[in-house]
């Protein structure tokens, strides 16, 4: 496979001797031209990655955070051939920053696996997160990302034993995410002693950075994880930012981009301050 | 048995497929606990004392077998086969949920699992889940749809009496598929000590062949006491459909006798045509929920739809992934009765047979004269009486105008 935007961000940040800082949100949450403003900004913010959300109306694994964010964008109109018109503006004026899309099975395989393996390439998606297809079922869905050159991008978890581990790694690239609390999204904060053993674990079986998030809301907290993997994912802080600025009548944009820039920062000086310490 | 290995029914396979439909489709937190489930639940399933405890339990708890009844008045009523209801609206709690509970908690109790967690729609499952866990002292947390814990007040009442604490979820839009999702949420929260009750044949496997086998009881009483009665196999058995629990434990002992018609009947709510159904078979397309896949009520996004039916209990957007399975394979036909349709029938019951039936069993009933009369005066028919109608009596008043 040909370098993706993935690798080479994460060979460039491990050159830099930093983790990445990876900034989620949904698509299309409040709308589909301030979500726009909002990938933009997160950018300028400072993330490595985002990590766009498609909407489900049934998201099991979400907390209310991003339980609402969908609804909110799903009232909008947003859908995944939305979600991927989005994509398409965002790459006309960034073609570097590594993009993936993560949401659930359900809205990929009515919109047809081949069909959506071919539109996200061309729309310059680099990876895809679907939360509720496991390896045993993700074969033929791998299968058209494969083809397409688009990284499926896999959960690991705290119940993931070392049996449950190679069957977890096989066929994915990019990234592996750890997910760092059993548990829903934006709930529980992960216990900090548990993380680093579990993302050299994650990262000796398959040989790839491990992104670890659910559970980050500070940038205290950002900073502690971006200290030991090699990335930091942030969701439900940032979608909270958007439901906050609008329950006060206030412009979501510079809401979440000053919550980004924030994490970012802490993220970017994490190995630097321990150095120093 | 006289059936050639070609055509033995064996579904699921070990990946918990039956035909396209099915499989495990979780997240990765609990794909684990999914596999040690099936594992447990195999071992179980091999091993008689579970089978013998269990048996106990349906005999003296649950008040099983339940009788197969020949509705006299109701066959005269349509002219055609004979028709007999299978009684399970005579169990303990009410219905045939009770049969499902039973075997979830005795695993759940062998698993050395200490809290248990359910979702409930009409209330029916939630009352079971809550009453076994009561006999076996074990904490109970039900999941309810903010808008059925209104519209189900009597059994929310049941459930609280019984120990279980309620609660009410107002994510998404509050109904039974909403309450699975929190269900599904807690679990991932709480996977170390926590089982999961599913009240029907869908879900991740095991739980849509678990479930089917704790219901199987039904069917296989059916085959027993029909010969006893009748000293043949029935024409054709009859179910209602909402995620297809009753329905199943009634078809499986007979898939393989071809002469008997399966014939399940799916909640049309005020019409296919109008959108406002719970029809997933004849009116949804095949998607992934709730860790099957299976014929699902989605837009074309993908996004599921709220279901309608006038019953609770089949008011759900999917079916079990086997009955999606006997679709597509022709083995069971599907048909669907409305909201008025299986208000009519509820009525006729109750004055023909002196019998109220749950709402569910009455789409059933709304459809068995149609199938009486095609097979004729020297046929018979069974039909799944599957809950009682006490917890709907307010619902009926409402829709029939009359203030209680």
């Amino acid at each position: 496979m040909t370098k993706t935007r993935l690798d080479t961000r994460f060979a460039a940040l491990k050159a830099e001797g930093r983790a990445a800082f990876v900034a989620y949100v949904m698509a299309g949450d409040p709308d589909a031209d301030t979500s726009f403003q909002i990938m933009q900004g997160l950018v300028g913010a400072g993330a490595d990655v985002i990590e766009l959300g498609f909407p489900f109306s049934d998201p099991m694994a979400e907390g209310p955070p991003i339980q609402k964010a969908s609804l909110r964008a799903l009232k909008a109109g947003m859908t995944l051939s939305g979600t991927l018109a989005l994509v398409r503006r965002f790459r006309d004026g960034d073609a570097e920053t590594p993009l993936v899309l993560m949401g659930y099975l359900n809205p990929l395989f009515s919109y047809g696996y081949a069909r959506f393996a071919r539109e996200a390439a061309e729309a310059g998606v680099d990876g895809l997160i679907v939360v509720d297809c496991p390896p045993e079922e993700a074969d033929p869905l791998a299968d058209e990302l494969d083809a397409a050159g688009i990284s499926l991008i896999r959960l690991a978890t705290p119940t993931t034993d070392d049996r449950r581990l190679p069957v977890v790694v096989r066929r994915t690239s990019g990234f592996v995410y750890y997910v760092s609390v059993a548990g829903v999204t934006g709930v529980r904060e992960a216990d900090a002693s548990a993380v680093a053993p579990a993302v050299e674990r994650v990262r000796a079986a398959s040989g790839l950075p491990v992104a670890v998030g659910f559970g980050i809301k500070t940038p205290e907290r950002a900073a502690e994880v971006a200290r030991v993997a090699d990335a930091a994912v942030v969701g439900s802080a940032l979608v909270d930012e958007i439901a906050v600025a609008l329950a006060a009548n206030e412009a979501p944009v510079s809401k979440v981009v000053e919550r980004a820039a924030q994490l970012a920062k802490a993220v970017r000086s994490a190995r630097v301050s321990k150095a120093g310490a | 048995m006289n059936a050639s290995l070609s055509n033995a029914y064996a579904w699921p396979d070990a990946d918990g497929r039956f035909g396209d439909y099915g499989g495990r489709y979780v997240a990765e937190t609990l794909m684990p606990l999914v596999l040690e489930l099936d594992r447990a639940y195999a071992a179980a399933k091999a091993d008689p004392a579970f089978q013998a405890e269990l048996d106990g339990f349906l005999t003296h708890y649950v008040g099983r077998p339940s009788p197969l009844y020949f509705a006299e008045r109701l066959t005269e009523h349509f002219g055609g086969a004979k028709i007999y209801f299978k009684r399970d609206e005579l169990n303990h709690t009410g219905a045939h949920k009770i049969n499902n509970c039973m075997g979830q908690i005795l695993l759940a109790r062998r698993m050395g699992k200490t809290r248990i967690i359910a979702e409930t729609g009409a209330g029916q499952h939630g009352v079971a889940t809550a009453t076994v866990c009561a006999r076996f002292g074990l904490p109970c947390v039900v999941y309810m749809g903010a808008t059925d814990v209104e519209r189900q007040k009597p059994n929310v009442f049941r459930m609280r009496l019984l120990g279980a604490e309620v609660i009410p979820v107002t994510s998404g839009t509050g109904t039974l598929k909403d309450a699975m999702n929190e269900a599904m949420r807690d679990w991932v929260t709480n996977v170390a000590d926590t089982f999961y009750i599913i009240g029907t044949a869908a879900g991740p496997h095991p739980y849509p062949a678990m479930v089917r086998d704790f219901q199987t009881v039904i069917g296989r009483e059916v085959k027993q006491q029909i010969m006893e009665a009748e000293g043949r196999l029935p024409d054709a058995v009859v179910a209602c459909i909402g995620g297809g629990s009753n329905a199943i434990g009634l078809f499986h002992p007979f898939i393989e006798d071809e002469g008997v018609r399966l014939i399940g009947v799916e909640a049309a709510g005020h019409g296919i045509d109008t959108g406002a159904h719970a029809a997933s078979l004849k009116g949804g397309r095949p998607g992934v929920l709730h860790g099957n896949k299976t014929y699902l009520l989605q837009d074309p996004d993908g996004q599921i739809i709220d279901a309608h039916s006038i019953s609770a209990g089949l008011d759900y957007p999917g079916i079990g992934p086997e009955h999606a399975h006997l679709n597509d394979i022709g083995r069971a036909e599907y048909v669907s009765a409305t909201d008025t349709e299986a208000l009519e029938a509820f009525q006729l019951c109750a004055s023909l047979e002196g019998i109220i039936p749950a709402l569910e069993p009455s789409h059933a009933i709304a459809r068995v004269g149609e199938v009486a009369r095609e097979i004729g005066k020297d046929g018979v028919v069974v039909l799944m009486m599957s809950g009682r109608g006490d917890k709907d009596i307010f619902t009926v008043a409402d829709a029939l105008g009359t203030k209680l």
